[in-house]
């Protein structure tokens, strides 16, 4: 039978399915079925104390703090960030290789000791004092008083956070084309304006990294529970060295941490689509005057 | 006799060890139409962005309308002036680029309004009457809304001197406005220029587009080496070469 081109409706085209794909989906549904069945039949899951913390008062709290230490370190830690993305930017050299020494530092030690080691200024500092180098004392504060558990989790996790951030800022910056920078300049704005221009088309590139680090400093809080900060693990800690249901609590903690990275991975895909405005073809472009003129087509009828 | 509206004494650039422009003098009468030509790497570009202060000059001075570009005089010295007043020079002279370099994140209407929005503080609504008329002008008027993805290369490049223009600047410099154009697409922005030449605005372009400099330059210079080999009136230098070089090129610019 001689088909004629054009006429034929169009076929649709099924990919080649190899056979290896159902052994593949059984090996798995194999493996999963056994996971389910020992988390469900191993009674050391505890699932009813699972049930009993998973919004008790004393997880709930934990995990408000875990939040707000989130939410303000990643704040400090962006304009931290920005501030030595722009350091390392700069025609002077003596101020960008202060930030490119401030990144290797921070970056270069652990994470977990910077946390005790902010918990134990005081043992350098007993004192913490703003002054004129080698002049007058301005104010003094104890050091012991100043730095709570709260404060040196927030500095550590903040300073470390701008060191990230500055390098995730400066490749979002250095993305930009060269010639952005010379037709901004080139229409005679001084260079903040030029900032202005630079940054938003920064951000598209800025922000996939961006949200990367935010689900990691979200994890990264976690280390607080070794200087006694009660965050959404130290609160699981508090609970089982008490009740010794070590297993079912850290999965009440993993439950939360786990939850909240999801929406955060889902936040960060909502942003990427704002910020490619401009970048992508909008699906349709016609897409607006269609819509006119159906809507004075739906007038009319009316 | 009226003072040029552009003057270059001995202006000298390196890229590091590169000597690109070995020593250029040259001068632009108000509302003139001034076409360098000349083969890449002789140095058109960088002169160019010697005007604005883009990239400075390492020797020479630039002065446009009687001022003094990216310099202060202080007594026998030249003293380089900060980033923020060669800025506030650059205003009064636009520039448009060969890869039309439009902000990719704004319409066609926000990319004509950034600049007076950003540089003069201009009031939004005047700024997007302005805006609109510019648009018009270039024959945009319905492509406001239009990110620069959603528009040829020939809008875009329209767009861009709409952009430049809002700033109203008294001169306008333009970086082979009409290389990364498809063919088909070089007349329309080349019309648009011609309009602006008609209207008495001082211009220089760099070009590969000879039909261009015959038609509408009051002067050509032709660039080689770092040097001005040849300028003259375009009569004069396109059709009748007096160096070798010169003739060399043009022969060779006519087979396209």
């Amino acid at each position: 039978m001689s088909v004629t081109p054009g006429v034929r409706p169009r076929t649709r085209r099924d990919p080649k399915k190899s056979p290896w794909r159902y052994v593949a989906i059984a090996v798995i549904l194999f493996l999963a079925l056994s996971l389910a069945d020992v988390a469900l039949t191993n009674p050391n899951f505890g699932w009813s104390v699972v049930g009993q913390y998973l919004f008790s008062a004393v997880i709930l709290n934990g995990l408000l703090l875990t939040l707000e230490l989130t939410a303000l370190v990643m704040i400090i830690g962006s304009v931290l960030g920005v501030l030595l993305a722009i350091m390392r930017t700069s025609s002077n050299a003596f101020v960008a290789r202060s930030a490119w020494a401030y990144v290797w530092f921070f970056r270069g030690t652990p994470l977990l000791i910077q946390v005790i080691f902010w918990f134990n200024i005081a043992a350098l500092f007993p004192e913490i004092e703003l002054a004129v180098p080698f002049g007058p004392t301005l104010v003094g504060f104890d050091a012991n008083a100043l730095i709570t558990p709260w404060t040196a989790a927030v500095l550590a996790l903040s300073l470390n956070e701008g060191a990230y951030m500055a390098e995730i800022v400066r490749g979002g910056l250095l993305g930009v084309d060269r010639g952005q920078y010379e037709a901004a300049q080139a229409l005679g704005m001084r260079p903040n304006k030029v900032f202005q221009i630079i940054m938003p088309q920064a951000v598209r590139t800025i922000i996939p990294p961006t949200a990367n680090q935010l689900v990691t400093t979200f994890k990264n809080t976690a280390l607080v529970s070794v200087i006694g900060l009660a965050d959404l693990l130290h609160s699981a800690q508090v609970v089982y060295a008490l009740n010794y249901q070590t297993i079912p609590l850290l999965i009440v903690a993993a439950f939360w941490y786990l939850l909240l990275t999801s929406l955060l991975s889902y936040v960060q895909a909502l942003l990427e689509r704002k910020y490619s405005k401009g970048y992508a073809p909008r699906s349709r472009p016609q897409a607006r005057t269609e819509s006119v003129v159906a809507k004075s087509a739906v007038a009319k009828e009316v | 006799m009226e003072t040029p509206m552009i003057v270059l004494n001995g202006i000298q650039k390196w890229f590091d060890s590169v000597h690109v422009l070995k020593g250029v003098d040259y001068s632009v009468a108000r509302g003139s139409v001034s076409c360098l030509i000349g083969p890449s790497g002789s140095g058109k570009s960088t002169l160019l962005r010697c005007i604005n202060g883009l990239q400075p000059a390492d020797e020479g001075e630039v002065w446009v309308d009687g001022d003094l570009i990216g310099l202060r005089i202080d007594g026998d010295h030249l003293i380089p002036l900060p980033e923020k007043e060669v800025a506030d020079q650059r205003r009064q002279i636009g520039m448009v680029f060969q890869r039309f370099n439009l902000f990719p994140h704004m319409t066609a209407l926000e990319n004509v309004m950034s600049g007076p929005l950003r540089v003069n503080r201009a009031q939004k609504a005047q700024t997007r009457e302005l805006a609109m008329g510019l648009l018009d002008r270039v024959g945009l008027a319905e492509r406001g809304d239009h990110y620069p993805n959603e528009l040829s290369g020939g809008q875009q490049q329209r767009v861009a001197i709409a952009r430049a223009l809002a700033m109203k600047p008294k001169v306008m410099l333009f970086d082979e406005p009409t290389s990364a154009l498809d063919p088909e697409l070089v007349n329309e922005v080349l019309s648009v220029m011609r309009d602006l030449a008609a209207e008495g605005m001082t211009m220089i372009v760099v070009t590969h587009e000879m039909g261009f400099a015959r038609e509408v330059a009051d002067h050509v210079c032709f660039m080689d080496g770092g040097v001005i080999v040849e300028e003259g009136h375009p009569d004069a230098v396109l059709a009748n070469p007096q160096t070798a070089r010169a003739r060399e090129f043009l022969s060779k610019a006519d087979e396209q």
